[in-house]
């Protein structure tokens, strides 16, 4: 009986893969610099020498070469290594970024109702009609050619987050807004208005920790969105440089060779970006379904 | 046994239990017995968690995943039930066993017409064609009185009023012919004259056409208008049984003696509620210090006036999309105007849509007025308010469920506002001063580690009184405090608002729709009806000699024991 009810309350088995997953990706990332054989930021660490050699277990590999190398003589696990450090980054980056931005326009546009509602959410309408990928590559093509191509280097990341998260944020504003206006008809917020404490404490001290619930399961859904957004800009060329490329990077650099027969230059970070992204994808289902109160069995 | 007398309903040992997660089961239902013979109205009371609704569920078939009748026998019309599936052999939920739920605004699909609805049950399961079900729906519409019953068949939920919804589920109910029908709180979410009306008419259906009713209720006035026998339950087990008068008039058991007592009689003024007292030493140590924290409420006299409430009006709608076209405006309140004095209990009574929550509303700032003033201590009261105005107006509201912040401690609840005025120096003295408004409800003090959800809706309302006594207002609106809550509860409230009234000088302006909550409680009254006040006196006046024709109407239909059974009863 007790074991049985235990079973029930767990999460099923592929949500619990694709947690232990995450969390490995997660611990990689963070322990990169000392898990991975090489620096690949590093010119000195590769050599030409070593360009093009096929995985430790193929024929002509080379055991100091799991995955191989890439064009340039760089280990392939190293540059995945520091390629993924960079993707859930920025993947981060721009959901936090996004979910800030959203979740304050939307308990704003909530909250006061009326004309705030109207241009806020005006506004987000005029943003959700531009395609991500057209608005990031904008913003990067500005950026790169305003900046020079130093600071470009360092600022990167932060223009890629930008330019991703100005496009999401909307959906967080849209939840948000509504869940708000399910909230402010709730006693205890009315409660807080007789009390006579100010708008802004009633948002964040009382409707907030209980709209999060929905913010953390968009969250969720959208860092794998945004991962992919990046890998796919990075892909086009608007994203990370190749001197310090993210998975998408990667697979642009191995595309090209995909034809001359040195396909694991883009499969093998390829493959770990589906995994990642897959991964997520399957907790953020589970989330959403776990919080819908539609399904919620009383 | 002839066919007349053989009981609709036989429920013999009933049990239900629901495993619990942890491996224990509740026993939601034991040891039930309960007969109903044709045309008898048999009333099952009790307070929440009684039990009494598991009973109708259970012999309908409706017993939620888990639960499980685990012992005994349910007969419904001398077809045994089959415990292992919970379901009769014979007997169809909707034919033979009719159902009436308690809101008539959700138990009817908003997606159909009223014919379509009525006809369902009747095609699947009397296989009548589409014109016999037709002509049926149309007997049956008249039969339970609703006006123009040919084109109200082609009508649509939401253009029904309550009433009207309620006969139209009264009719679903009666379709197929039932021997018997289970009625969960059918009439507790309508005015007291609909509430009359729906009550006539499921009489006369037992009268006529010889239906066995189990009618589930937690209205001791309802059970008195129209049961013929009464079964009281207690924690999912029966107290006591027998006729309506005996039962009412005479009970013999201890618990349901004290439920009779709590129920507040509308033919008399009791100083107290008899309930068991909460106070201890504790509370009256507690309530003690929040007098000497609240003793600016006592200069002035009794007469002052604290708040003045003149011609206030308010609408709703009314901004149209289009410039220069007048969209339509709703009138909540028309030119109202009362006054409440220093220390007063003042009420507000009426039926819903009455406009009394507005009133208070926009009395608690959160509704704008569209014209009138509010006049409160000397300072009138606009959309902007002084903090030190915000400050001594304060509310208490309806649900106790949704009045408290779910991820708030309590203790951080009623701290919030003492913190936020100043009224302690710091987070630990506002933390001391919420322990002892704690204490002064009848909380221990510990409960403010504690969060919303552990607390039942009595112990909430309390919290939500503790929370709204911190700032020290000289004026606390009540909207329906008590309406949510069992009786027992109840009376144990009322008793404790009297109380803090007294202790802090408090003028209250009480709203409710239950004549008998505003009797027991209020100094004077107001009667609303559609956004006016049709009558305001002194309590005593206005219900030993009401004036006004919708006074006397409210007065009349207000389902009572004591108007029913005399003053014969046991006064425990």
């Amino acid at each position: 009986m007790a074991t049985q009810s235990l079973m029930r309350r767990l999460p099923p088995v592929s949500v619990m893969v694709a947690s232990l997953v995450v969390l490995i990706m997660l611990i990689l990332v963070i322990f990169a610099p000392l898990i991975a054989p090489m620096d690949p930021r590093d010119v000195a660490s590769y050599s030409l020498m070593d360009m093009e050699i096929p995985p430790a277990f193929m024929e002509g590999g080379d055991p100091r070469f799991l995955l191989g190398t890439d064009n340039q003589g760089r280990d392939l696990v190293s540059v995945i290594l520091f390629g993924l450090r960079i993707s859930v980054v920025i993947g981060l980056g721009a959901v936090v970024f996004a979910a800030m931005l959203g979740v304050v326009l939307g308990l704003i546009a909530g909250f006061f109702g009326g004309v705030v509602d109207g241009i806020v959410m005006r506004i987000a309408d005029i943003f959700v009609s531009f395609p991500t990928i057209l608005v990031a590559l904008l913003i990067s093509g500005i950026a790169r050619a305003q900046l020079s191509a130093e600071t470009m280097l360092a600022w990167a990341p932060l223009v890629l987050i930008f330019s991703i998260a100005i496009n999401e944020w909307v959906q967080y504003a849209r939840t948000v807004r509504a869940s708000t206006m399910v909230e402010i008809a709730r006693d205890y917020v009315r409660a807080a208005k007789v009390i006579g404490l100010p708008s802004a404490r009633i948002m964040g001290r009382h409707i907030l920790p209980n709209i999060m619930s929905s913010v953390m399961v968009i969250a969720t859904i959208n860092l794998a969105g945004a991962i992919l957004t990046e890998a796919t800009l990075s892909f086009l060329g608007a994203g990370m440089p190749p001197t310090y490329p993210s998975l998408g990077t990667l697979i642009r650099i191995g595309n090209q060779f995909l034809f001359s027969g040195l396909w694991w230059i883009a499969v093998m970070p390829a493959t770990v970006l589906v995994i990642l992204v897959l991964a997520v994808n399957v907790i953020g289902d589970y989330l959403r379904d776990h919080f819908n109160p539609k399904l919620m069995a009383r | 046994m002839t066919e007349t007398t053989r009981p609709v309903l036989d429920i013999r040992n009933l049990r239900v239990e629901y495993p619990l997660a942890n491996g224990t089961t509740l026993v939601a239902v034991k040891d039930t017995n309960l007969v109903i013979r044709p045309g008898e109205i048999h009333a099952l009371v009790g307070e929440s968690g009684a039990g009494k609704t598991t009973v109708g569920n259970a012999l309908m078939g409706l017993l939620q995943a888990p639960g499980k009748i685990t012992a005994g026998s349910i007969i419904i019309a001398g077809k045994e039930i089959d415990l292992r599936t919970g379901r009769t052999e014979g007997i169809v939920p909707g034919r033979d066993v009719g159902a009436i739920f308690q809101d008539p605004m959700t138990s009817l699909n908003p997606l159909f017409t009223v014919e379509s609805q009525l006809c369902e049950g009747m095609l699947t399961h009397l296989k009548l064609s589409s014109r016999e079900a037709k002509a049926r729906a149309l007997e049956l519409m008249k039969a339970v009185g609703i006006p123009e019953p040919e084109r109200r068949l082609g009508s649509y939920p939401h253009q029904l009023s309550g009433g009207q919804r309620q006969r139209v589920v009264i009719a679903t109910a009666l379709a197929c012919n039932p021997q018997l029908i289970v009625a969960d709180e059918p009439t507790t979410a309508l005015d007291v004259s609909v509430q009359a009306q729906i009550l006539k008419l499921i009489r006369d259906l037992a009268d006529e056409r010889g239906v066995g009713v189990l009618l589930v209720t937690h209205n001791m006035g309802v059970v008195a208008e129209i049961a013929d026998r009464v079964t009281i339950m207690q924690n999912g087990a029966v107290v006591e049984s027998g006729p309506t008068r005996e039962v009412l008039t005479a009970p013999k058991a201890p618990y349901a003696r004290t439920l009779i007592a709590a129920v507040p009689p509308i033919d008399a003024r009791l100083d107290r509620l008899p309930v068991p007292s909460e106070e201890t030493p504790v509370t009256l140590d507690a309530r003690a210090a929040v007098r000497r924290k609240s003793a600016r409420n006592e200069t002035g006299s009794r007469e002052d006036v604290v708040l003045s409430v003149r011609d206030l009006a308010v609408e709703y709608g009314g901004r149209s999309l289009l410039p220069g076209r007048k969209a339509s405006v709703f009138k909540a309140v028309k030119g109202v105007s009362f006054d409440v004095r220093r220390g007063e209990i003042f009420g507000l009574v009426g039926e819903s849509g009455c406009g009394k929550t507005t009133v208070a509303n926009t009395i608690a700032g959160l509704v704008t007025q569209s014209a009138g003033s509010i006049d409160f201590q000397g300072t009138a009261l606009g959309a902007r308010r002084e903090k030190s105005i915000r400050q001594s107006l304060q509310m208490v509201f309806q649900d106790p469920y949704s009045a408290l912040n779910p991820r708030l401690r309590i203790n951080a609840a009623i701290a919030e506002p003492i913190l936020f005025y100043k009224l302690a120096s710091n987070a630990d003295e506002a933390r001391q001063d919420a322990r002892t408004l704690l204490e002064a409800v009848g909380l221990p003090a510990d409960a403010g580690t504690r969060f919303a959800h552990a607390f039942s809706g009595g112990q909430r309302q309390r919290i939500a009184i503790a929370r709204a006594l911190g700032p020290r207002p000289s004026l606390l609106i009540c909207d329906e405090p008590t309406s949510a809550l069992d009786v027992s509860v109840q009376a144990q409230l009322l008793n404790l608002l009297k109380d803090l009234r007294d202790l802090a000088g408090l003028s209250m302006l009480f709203i409710s729709h239950d004549l008998a909550v505003i009797r027991q409680m209020c100094d004077r009254v107001a009667v609303m009806k559609a956004g006016e006040i049709v009558e305001l006196a002194d309590t005593e006046t206005l219900f030993t000699a009401p004036k006004h024709e919708y006074t006397r109407e409210l007065l009349r239909l207000a389902p009572s024991v004591e108007r029913i059974f005399g003053r014969e009863l046991a006064s425990a």
